[in-house]
């Protein structure tokens, strides 16, 4: 094991070496940035190998001198120090050198602002909303709409599992998007500023409660990419992962048809009686979707910071007052107002696991239809 | 020189025992204090630091959970930058500044002493939050809202932690002008200060103008959580953006405060190891001047991916890039104080040398940010806090260290262990660069900040950080060993100490009178 571990340490060492030896070996370890799959990251990947020359350019030129005279000027070595001290000519030059560098380097930036800005013209628009600590996606055009939240699972963080592939980049949803296609992010937040990224797209935007920001992207390969939330917006600010992925034109179709079958299909269920175990089922599924991040998958939540729900006053006190507080949140804390998160059967299921689970042995249900008629 | 010593003999009217530290005006023994309240906070903040670096040392969570993580890394920076460096600097304004323009002291000791007694209370405030329910300050340094208003019990304390030390750092600036202004030798003029004392005089100038600006921020903070008010809850009709526009106008200048007086120091140390006259003295001031002056108009680069409109974004971004010339100036300068000189690489030499290396690195690392449509990419990665790190700590941090081996022969009368001295400077400019350099490579490869747990590909990077953190971590306690031995005894200093040193400050004895100078020299 670690010997294994040591190995990979070295071929990092050994890839970062190569790298500043000039070769490219670099993508393949990942000590650069990533050029990326949109017209946006190329520009950005193409200004930062710009400016990265440009620096090491002055870097070898000033280093350089100063080595030299490291080397040369010292009193081991019998210089005599000379005595000057000024020239006006020479802090002209060296103020006006750099200047018409940074000129120069000013105006692909410039260019590349302008045409990062500009979100005009889109062919598909989605409003994303930051939760602590997970993304919901609204298909303006086409009402479907979803939460995106972590897929790892809970033992794989804590080390008792081994670690997948995507460990911490992986999600329940993704964000499913067509390729060649303008997409434009409006984006905002339900709470506290998060902020929208995954880096092969080549932009990242804040999400901040009561604004409204936009980015735009166009992928030209399919494909799946992984990003997460580069705001720190508490906790489990490092646990909501981005995962977008890229179809053809006619799977993207396929897909959406499917997103608004499913969603319909809820809707007529939510209008029938289910059963306790259909509900316990489900509101399992939602509360470790939803809940689990703060009031622990046990319901024991965390002393001083999130309180437990196991033989809590809410979750064996009156039913539509434990109804209320989940949709409406509380204001000032962490507890999010999930009515607009969750739908009528998500909102019944998780309500009716809380009252029913870990010995919360409440024995009665929250039908959708209730619901539907506290909303 | 003489007047001081015969002065000594009648005047030394200072208290014993822990009292003398209580009530002392004399700048020498605040200074002190400063600086060895310095050296405890940079103690406590590296603590945090070794903790934050044991739990990236592995994918998965190990030994804290995420809500501590996010206070240890937040209270590291509160820290270590209003705790170790400021407090760093003040302590050499102290020592030096009487010292160094022919003045007996500061001009206002009792509000000195105040200044400083104020830092105890403030730390021992903003420390005692961590044991409180909720836990510590868990939204980053900058305080953002409304996140910062999820803080637990602990967010008031934090606020007035946060005024306090406002208020001390404004009483030190105000110390520092005023002395400066009113007590230089005659014939010292402006142009002819030492460049230590021309950096401090501008740094002080930005505390005046920043830190009521943060003051009022956190202010607003309060009310927004306890009285209802709602500048920064968009729901009540704020915006939460704007706190982030007046935290940067305080903290863009603030970053400056963190390292003018580094320049410096620097300016000092080069020119005695060469044993040749700073190259561009005038420029160099005129360079100092400018960064300040810049320093106000770019705060925006910290926050280009908030949504701001295009022109706003140009306008912060062709500012911040600006500030690359007079930057520049100084480092072209320091290099031709050093070109054809006569060298000698005794410690402070070691360390202003490797300040002026790896500050460049952070220099081009801080012009690769400026440029906004890659900031994209680089925003609140890894690459900013390697960035930072490179400026902070082998920028000012080296700096105030290599100030410790200069001067502290001068103030002890002691010469400390020129062998351990470079042995402490080299371990600590390899570890620091196994610390920093590899989170380069993590912020480009798309590592946020700010995160206790990571993907499994960023495992090795952050490894060699985390080992190059622990080292330097523990030559650090090399430094301190050094600076004891020191203070207790070691080959008596000459007064002028080395060989190429001058200004006022090497013509006092080692170590000096307790009142600098109470008959003024002759400046000619």
């Amino acid at each position: 094991m670690w010997v294994e571990k040591a190995k990979r340490v070295l071929t990092a060492l050994a890839g970062a070496a190569s790298m500043l030896g000039g070769t490219t070996a670099s993508a393949e370890y990942g000590l650069n940035l990533h050029r990326g799959v949109t017209p946006i990251s190329h520009e950005a990947y193409d200004l930062h190998m710009l400016i990265f020359w440009v620096c090491v350019a002055i870097g070898v030129v000033v280093f350089g001198a100063m080595f030299i005279s490291i080397i040369r000027h010292r009193k081991s070595r019998g210089h005599q120090p000379a005595q000057f001290h000024e020239s006006t000519t020479v802090e002209i030059i060296w103020t006006t050198i750099p200047f018409l560098i940074l000129v120069g380097m000013a105006i692909p930036a410039t260019k590349a602002l302008v045409a990062m800005e500009d979100t005009r013209n889109s062919d598909l628009s989605i409003k994303v909303t930051g939760y602590q600590w997970k993304w919901g996606y609204d298909y303006i055009d086409s009402g479907v709409s979803f939460i995106s939240s972590l897929a790892t699972p809970r033992d794989q963080i804590e080390n008792t599992a081994e670690k997948g592939e995507h460990y911490l980049l992986e999600v329940d949803k993704p964000l499913v998007v067509p390729v060649n296609k303008k997409v434009r992010l409006l984006i905002t937040s339900n709470d506290v500023i998060h902020a929208w990224w995954v880096p092969q797209l080549g932009m990242k935007k804040d999400a901040i409660p009561g604004f409204v920001n936009e980015m735009w992207f166009r992928i030209d390969t399919e494909g799946t990419y992984r990003g997460q939330c580069a705001e720190l917006c508490g906790k489990d600010h490092g646990f909501m992962p981005i995962v977008v992925v890229a179809k053809n034109e006619q799977d993207y179709n396929q897909w959406l048809a499917a997103q608004k079958a499913a969603s319909d299909a809820d809707a007529a269920a939510a209008g029938r009686d289910w059963s306790k175990a259909e509900l316990m089922a489900r509101g399992e599924k939602v509360y470790k979707a939803n809940c689990a991040a703060c009031h622990q998958a046990g319901g024991t939540g965390v002393p001083g910071a999130f309180p437990a729900l196991k033989g809590s006053a809410v979750a064996t006190g009156p039913k539509a007052d434990h109804l209320k507080l989940v949709m409406n949140g509380r204001p000032g804390t962490a507890m999010a107002a999930f009515g607009g998160q969750l739908n009528d059967i998500e909102i019944a299921a998780v309500v009716t696991y809380e009252r029913n689970a870990w010995g919360n042995d409440t024995g009665d249900m929250v039908q959708p239809s209730e619901v539907k008629a506290a909303r | 020189m003489n007047t001081a010593t015969t002065h000594d003999a009648h005047h030394e009217e200072h208290q014993g025992g822990l009292l003398r530290w209580v009530f002392t005006t004399n700048h020498k023994d605040i200074g002190t204090l400063y600086l060895l309240f310095a050296l405890l906070m940079f103690i406590v903040g590296g603590a945090m630091a070794m903790i934050i670096r044991a739990e990236l040392f592995q994918p998965g969570l190990q030994f804290v959970d995420p809500q501590f993580f996010n206070s240890m890394t937040t209270m590291h920076a509160l820290v270590m930058i209003f705790g170790a460096v400021m407090p760093a600097f003040v302590g050499l304004a102290n020592w030096l500044i009487p010292m160094m323009i022919g003045a007996p002291d500061m001009a206002l000791p009792r509000m000195n002493n105040w200044s400083f007694w104020i830092l105890p209370f403030a730390f021992t405030m903003l420390l005692s939050t961590l044991f409180m329910e909720g836990g510590g300050p868990a939204g980053g340094w900058t305080l953002y809202p409304p996140l910062v208003l999820q803080t637990g019990n602990a967010f008031p304390f934090v606020i007035f932690s946060i005024h306090l030390m406002g208020i001390s750092s404004i009483m030190g600036a105000i110390n520092v002008i005023v002395t400066i202004v009113n007590m230089r030798a005659p014939g010292m003029t402006l142009m002819k200060m030492p460049l230590f004392v021309w950096t401090w005089l501008i740094t002080a100038y930005l505390l005046i103008a920043v830190m009521p600006v943060l003051a009022g921020a956190v202010t607003m903070l309060l009310t927004d959580r306890f009285f209802d008010t709602s500048f920064f809850n968009a729901a009540g009709g704020g915006d939460p953006v704007m706190f982030q526009h007046i935290f940067w106008f305080f903290g863009h200048p603030e970053v400056y405060i963190l390292i003018l007086p580094a320049f410096g120091i620097v300016s000092q140390i080069i020119p005695t190891f060469a044993r040749k006259p700073l190259f561009g003295y005038s420029s160099m001031v005129y360079a100092t001047a400018s960064i300040a002056f810049l320093s106000f108009i770019v705060w925006a680069h910290h926050m280009f991916t908030v949504g701001m409109p295009l022109a706003g974004e140009l306008f912060f971004m062709y500012a911040t890039m600006l500030i690359a010339v007079p930057t520049g100036v100084k480092v072209f300068n320091w290099v031709s104080t050093m070109w054809k000189g006569a060298m000698t690489f005794e410690t402070p030499m070691l360390f202003a040398v490797g300040f002026v290396v790896m500050f460049t690195i952070g220099g081009f690392s801080g012009l690769m940010l400026a440029i906004a449509p890659v900031d994209f990419q680089y925003h609140d990665t890894y690459f900013v806090v390697a960035h930072f790190h490179y400026v902070l700590v082998t920028g000012a941090v080296f700096a105030i260290m290599g100030a410790t081996y200069y001067w502290l022969p001068k103030w002890t009368g002691h010469m400390y262990d020129e062998r351990l001295g470079k042995l402490h400077f080299w371990l600590s400019a390899i570890f620091v660069n196994i610390l920093f350099f590899p989170q380069h490579f993590l912020g480009l490869a798309g590592m946020p900040r700010r995160i206790p747990d990571y993907s499994i590909q960023f495992t090795e990077f952050n490894q060699i950080s985390s080992i190059g953190g622990f080292a330097f971590g523990l030559t650090q306690l090399l430094f301190v060993y050094i600076v004891i031995k020191t203070i207790r005894g070691g080959a008596r200093a000459t007064d002028r100490v080395w060989e190429g040193a001058h200004g006022l400050e090497w013509t006092l004895p080692s170590p000096p009178p307790y009142h600098s100078f109470q008959t003024a020299p002759e400046i000619k």
